[in-house]
C-alpha cells in the first residue's frame, strides 16, 4: 500500500496529472505570443473568452456530474430548451425570461437526477433520454430561428462590465462559486465521497439519493444559463442547432482537466482551463491556417495524453 | 472408493504468494474420480486461493498441478474448463438474456445444413438434458425469468456436459430454497456415481455432512487436516477450522451451554440501547433478536455465513429486511435508512474496510470528518477549524499514524485505516457501535489498541455489538455472546459461559436439535 519512495516515472505522471493542462495551457500562450500575429489584440482575446463561456459554464455542471461517477449528456438539449423558453417568454420581460428558462433547466435536472438517484437507471442512459427528448421539446416549442429585439437580453450577451464581457465575467464567477461549493461546503465534500465511495457513504449516513439529484439540477441550470447567454449572443433563439455536440466539448474540458472519469475528484479551476486549452488550440491552428480536420486531430491526441495521465487513479 | 484409485486432480505443495500475503503454503489435496471433497475453511484459509489455482485463474509460486497423471499448468480459465474442470460460483455464470436452451448449448449447438443452428433439435435437446436433473421448464424462456435454483442447475449441466472430469462448486446452495437443495444433492450424487469429482465448498455444516464424502480443511493457506468426512465429528472439524484444540474443547462439554438467558443490566429494568426484533431476510436472516444495553459489549459469535454481517447491516438499515423491527430507545427505526440510524446513534464499522469504509482517495482529514460534516459546518459551509479540532482529537486518541492528516488514507495501512473508521464514527458520538470483524487484517500492534479502544468506550457507557471470527477476541472482549448459525440465534452465552468450547460447542449442535 504505502510506497515508500514513488518511481521517477510515476512522480513524472503525478505531477503531469496535477499540473500538465496548466503547462499545456501555458506552452501554447507562449508560442501564440511569440508566433501568432496580433494575438495579444485586446478584441482577439474577447473573441476567444467569449466563445468559450459558454462551454466552460456547463462544463462546471459536467465535472460535478463526473465527479459521482455519472455523465451528463443533456446539457446540449437543455441549452436549447432554455434557448425556446426565453423566446417563448421574452414578452414579459428579459429578466421574468430568464428565470423561466432556468427554471426549465432544473426540471430538467430534476428528472434526469430522479432517474440516476431514484430510479436506478445509468446516467449516461437516463442522460441520453433527457438529450434526445429535450431537444424534440424544444424543438416543438420553437420550431425555427426566431430574432429578437429586447434590449435587456441583447445587452446581457454584448456588453461590458469594466472591458470584460459580461459573459466572461458570469463565466468567472460561477467558477469561483462551483470551487468553494467543492471545496468548502458540506454538499461539495459529500459530492466527492459519494463519487469516491458510493457504499461507504451510504453506510455513514450521508443522504446519497438527494446529493445525487441536486447535481444533476445543478448541471441542468447551469447549462440552461448557458444556452440563454448564449442566445443573448446571438441575438436570436435556435433550438435547433443551438448546444449541439456540447457535451462533448464539455466532456473533454472535465477530462483534459483531470477529473477521472470513475469519479471520487473534482478539479474545477482545472476544468476551465481544459476548456480554455481546447479553445486555445483550435484558434492557434486556425490562425495558422491549419484546416479543421487537423484541429480534430491534435485534440484527440489530447484527450488520450488527459485520459493516460488520469488512468492511475481509475486502477486501484 | 479406495485410496489405491488414482487422484483426477491432485495438487502437490502448492503455494501461492500475493504481496504481503502468503495465500496458500505448500498445500497439497488429491481429488479421487467419484467423490465429493469438501473444502472448508474460514475467510483467509486460502480456499478460493486454491480453487482459483485449480481452474487457472491463478499461476502458482510453487508446487505443481497433476491432471490425469500429468503435470499441468493452465494459463486461462478456459484453458482449464477445456480440459475438463468446471467451476459453478457462487454468482451464476451465464448470459441471462438469452434462453435456457441456448446457455445450455452454447458454443455446441446443433447445427443443420448450411451451418445454421437447428433451433427444434436444440430445444429438444436442452429439454431432454434438463429432464435429467429434475428440471422441467420451457427451454425457450429466458435464463433470467427462472430461479436461483433453476439457473444454478442449468450451470451445472452445462458444465457436466462440457465433459467435466472435475465440478468445483463455490457455496451452491447460498441462493437455494430447501426443495431446489434437494434437488442439487440428488445432481451431486449422480455425478459422483458417474466417476467425477466434485469439489463442494459450503460453510453449512449439515450440508457437508450430507453430501461429502471427504474434507479438506484449510487454515492459514496450509492444509489443517484431510480425510473422511463421516469419521470427523462436528466439534472437531469446527476446532479445525478455527485453529483450536480439540482437547480444550471437548472438556467444555457439548452441549451444556447456559439456558439462562437473563443478563444481569436486563434485571435492572434499564431499556436496552438498541433492541432488534425478529430481523428476517429470505435465505439470510430468520427471525434474529439481538439487544444491547448501554456498557455492554455484546459478541456475535458464528461461522462465516452464519448471519453476523447481515444483522449488524440489518440494524442499521443497510440491508433491506423482510420483517423485523429496530428500536433505539424505545423508539422504533424508519427500516433501511442508515441516515435515520446513524442520526438515532447507532452506527456500523463495515467489514469490508476497502469497499464499504474508506473513501481512499480523500484525506484521513475528509475520511474522519465525513459522518460529522453536517454538524461540522454552519449553513452548509464546512468549518475548517471545528474539523482540524475534531480530527487532532481522534488521531492522537486512536495514535493513527499518517504523515499529516492530508494524506490519502489510501496509503495508510490497514490498521490504521481501520482507526480513521472508528474516528469517523467516534467523532458522531454514536450510543451504539456495531464493530463487524473490527481487527481483521490489521497488525498486532492496531489489533491490541483495538480492542482496547473497544473496552474504553464499553466504560464509556457505549454500547457494542462486536462480531469476530477470532474466537479469543470475542470472549476476551465480549460481556455476552449470541450464536448464529444460519441467519439465527442458536444459542446466548453470558458470565462464566462465555467460552471459545462453549461457541464452539453451540455451533456444533445440529440444525435439527436446535429447532426443538
Amino acid at each position: 500500500m504505502a510506497e515508500a519512495v514513488a518511481p521517477p516515472g510515476r512522480r513524472v505522471l503525478a505531477w503531469a496529472q496535477e499540473y500538465g493542462v496548466y503547462a499545456a495551457v501555458g506552452v501554447l500562450l507562449l508560442f501564440n505570443v511569440l508566433f501568432t500575429p496580433h494575438f495579444l489584440d485586446v478584441a482577439n482575446f474577447r473573441t476567444q473568452l467569449v466563445q468559450v463561456a459558454p462551454i466552460v459554464i456547463v462544463s462546471l455542471g459536467m465535472a460535478l456530474v463526473i465527479g459521482t461517477q455519472g455523465i451528463d449528456l443533456s446539457v446540449g438539449s437543455v441549452m436549447s430548451l432554455a434557448a425556446a423558453l426565453v423566446a417563448l417568454y421574452l414578452g414579459y420581460g428579459a429578466w421574468p425570461a430568464l428565470l423561466v428558462a432556468l427554471v426549465g433547466g432544473a426540471v430538467a435536472g430534476t428528472a434526469g437526477g430522479a432517474l440516476v438517484a431514484y430510479v436506478g437507471v445509468q446516467p449516461i442512459v437516463a442522460t441520453l433520454a433527457l438529450l434526445v427528448g429535450v431537444r424534440g421539446l424544444a424543438n416543438v416549442l420553437v420550431p425555427q430561428l426566431v430574432e429578437f429585439r429586447n434590449p435587456d437580453l441583447i445587452a446581457l450577451g454584448s456588453s461590458s462590465l469594466s472591458g470584460v464581457p459580461v459573459i466572461v465575467v458570469i463565466a468567472a464567477v460561477l467558477t469561483l462559486l462551483m470551487a468553494f461549493l467543492v471545496r468548502r461546503t458540506t454538499f461539495g465534500r459529500q459530492v466527492v465521497a459519494i463519487g469516491g465511495n458510493r457504499a461507504a457513504s451510504e453506510l455513514s449516513g450521508l443522504p446519497v439519493r438527494r446529493v445525487l439529484l441536486l447535481v444533476y439540477v445543478i448541471s441542468g441550470v447551469l447549462a440552461a444559463l448557458a444556452g440563454v447567454l448564449a442566445t443573448a449572443r446571438l441575438q436570436a433563439s435556435d433550438p435547433t442547432s443551438l448546444g449541439l455536440f456540447i457535451e462533448l466539448s464539455a466532456i473533454t474540458a472535465v477530462v483534459v482537466g483531470g477529473t477521472p472519469l470513475s469519479g471520487g475528484r473534482i478539479r474545477v479551476l482545472s476544468t476551465v482551463m481544459g476548456a480554455l486549452l481546447m479553445q486555445l488550440l483550435s484558434a492557434t491552428l486556425i490562425k495558422h491556417n491549419l484546416p479543421q480536420s487537423w484541429t480534430q486531430i491534435v485534440q484527440a491526441v489530447i484527450i488520450l495524453a488527459a485520459v493516460y495521465a488520469t488512468r492511475e487513479r481509475g486502477t486501484r | 472408493m479406495s485410496q489405491s484409485v488414482a487422484p483426477v486432480l491432485e495438487a502437490r505443495q502448492i503455494s501461492k504468494r500475493f504481496p504481503g500475503v502468503v495465500a496458500l503454503d505448500g498445500v497439497s489435496i488429491a481429488l479421487l474420480p467419484g467423490e465429493v471433497h469438501a473444502l472448508v475453511g474460514e475467510n483467509g484459509a486460502g480456499k478460493s486461493t486454491l480453487i482459483k489455482v485449480f481452474t487457472g485463474v491463478h499461476r502458482p509460486d510453487g508446487g505443481e498441478l497433476i491432471y490425469n497423471g500429468s503435470p499441468v499448468a493452465f494459463g486461462t480459465p478456459l484453458d482449464a474448463q477445456r480440459a475438463g474442470i468446471s467451476t459453478i460460483y457462487q454468482e451464476v455464470n451465464l448470459v441471462p438474456m438469452m434462453s435456457v436452451a441456448r446457455n445450455l448449448m452454447l458454443g455446441r449447438e446443433p447445427r443443420g445444413r448450411l451451418g445454421v443452428i437447428d433451433t427444434a433439435r436444440m430445444y429438444g435437446e436442452a429439454e431432454r438434458i434438463l429432464a435429467g436433473y429434475g428440471v422441467v421448464t420451457d427451454v425457450r424462456r429466458p435464463l433470467r425469468t427462472l430461479g436461483m435454483g433453476v439457473q444454478q442447475m442449468v450451470a451445472l449441466a452445462r458444465a457436466v456436459a462440457i465433459d467435466a472430469r472435475v465440478v468445483i462448486m463455490d457455496e451452491p446452495t447460498s441462493s437455494l430454497e430447501p426443495r431446489e437443495v434437494e434437488t442439487l444433492f440428488s445432481v451431486i450424487r449422480k455425478l459422483r456415481d458417474d466417476g467425477i469429482a466434485v469439489v463442494y465448498v459450503s460453510h453449512r455444516l449439515d450440508e457437508l455432512y450430507e453430501v461429502c464424502d471427504r474434507v479438506t480443511v484449510l487454515r492459514d493457506g496450509r492444509v489443517a487436516h484431510t480425510g473422511p468426512l463421516a469419521e470427523l465429528e462436528r466439534l472437531k472439524l469446527i476446532a479445525l477450522m478455527l485453529g483450536r484444540d480439540l482437547d480444550e474443547v471437548r472438556t467444555g462439554g457439548l452441549t451444556r451451554f447456559s439456558r439462562d438467558r437473563r443478563h444481569a443490566r436486563e434485571r435492572d429494568g434499564a431499556a436496552p440501547a438498541v433492541r432488534a426484533e425478529g430481523l428476517t431476510r429470505r435465505q439470510v436472516l430468520r427471525g434474529v433478536d439481538v439487544a444491547v444495553w448501554p456498557g455492554e459489549v455484546v459478541g456475535l459469535g458464528g461461522l462465516l455465513g452464519a448471519g453476523r454481517s447481515e444483522t449488524a447491516k440489518g440494524i442499521v438499515g443497510a440491508l433491506p429486511l423482510d420483517a423485523g423491527r429496530v428500536l433505539v430507545g424505545g423508539l422504533p427505526l424508519r427500516t433501511g435508512s442508515t441516515t435515520a440510524a446513524i442520526r438515532a446513534g447507532v452506527s456500523l464499522l463495515p467489514e469490508d474496510r476497502k469497499a464499504e469504509g474508506i473513501i481512499p482517495a480523500l484525506s484521513v482529514r475528509e475520511n474522519i470528518a465525513l459522518a460529522a460534516l453536517p454538524s461540522l459546518s454552519r449553513a452548509g459551509v464546512v468549518s475548517d477549524a471545528k474539523i482540524d479540532k475534531v480530527v487532532e482529537v481522534f488521531m492522537r486518541r486512536l495514535r493513527i499514524k499518517a504523515a499529516s492528516p492530508h494524506q490519502p488514507v489510501q496509503e495508510l495501512s490497514g490498521g490504521n485505516q481501520q482507526k480513521v473508521l472508528l474516528a469517523r464514527w467516534l467523532a458522531i458520538r454514536p450510543k451504539i457501535l456495531l464493530l463487524d470483524e473490527p481487527t481483521r487484517g490489521i497488525d498486532v500492534g492496531a489489533k491490541a489498541e483495538v480492542q482496547a479502544l473497544v473496552d474504553e468506550l464499553a466504560e464509556e457507557g457505549l454500547g457494542v455489538l462486536l462480531i469476530s471470527s477470532d474466537l479469543e477476541e470475542l470472549v476476551e472482549g465480549a460481556d455476552r455472546i449470541l450464536v448464529l448459525r444460519e441467519g439465527a440465534v442458536v444459542g446466548e452465552l453470558s458470565g462464566d459461559d462465555v467460552t471459545e468450547d462453549k461457541i464452539m460447542a453451540s455451533i456444533a449442535e445440529r440444525g435439527a436439535e436446535s429447532d426443538g
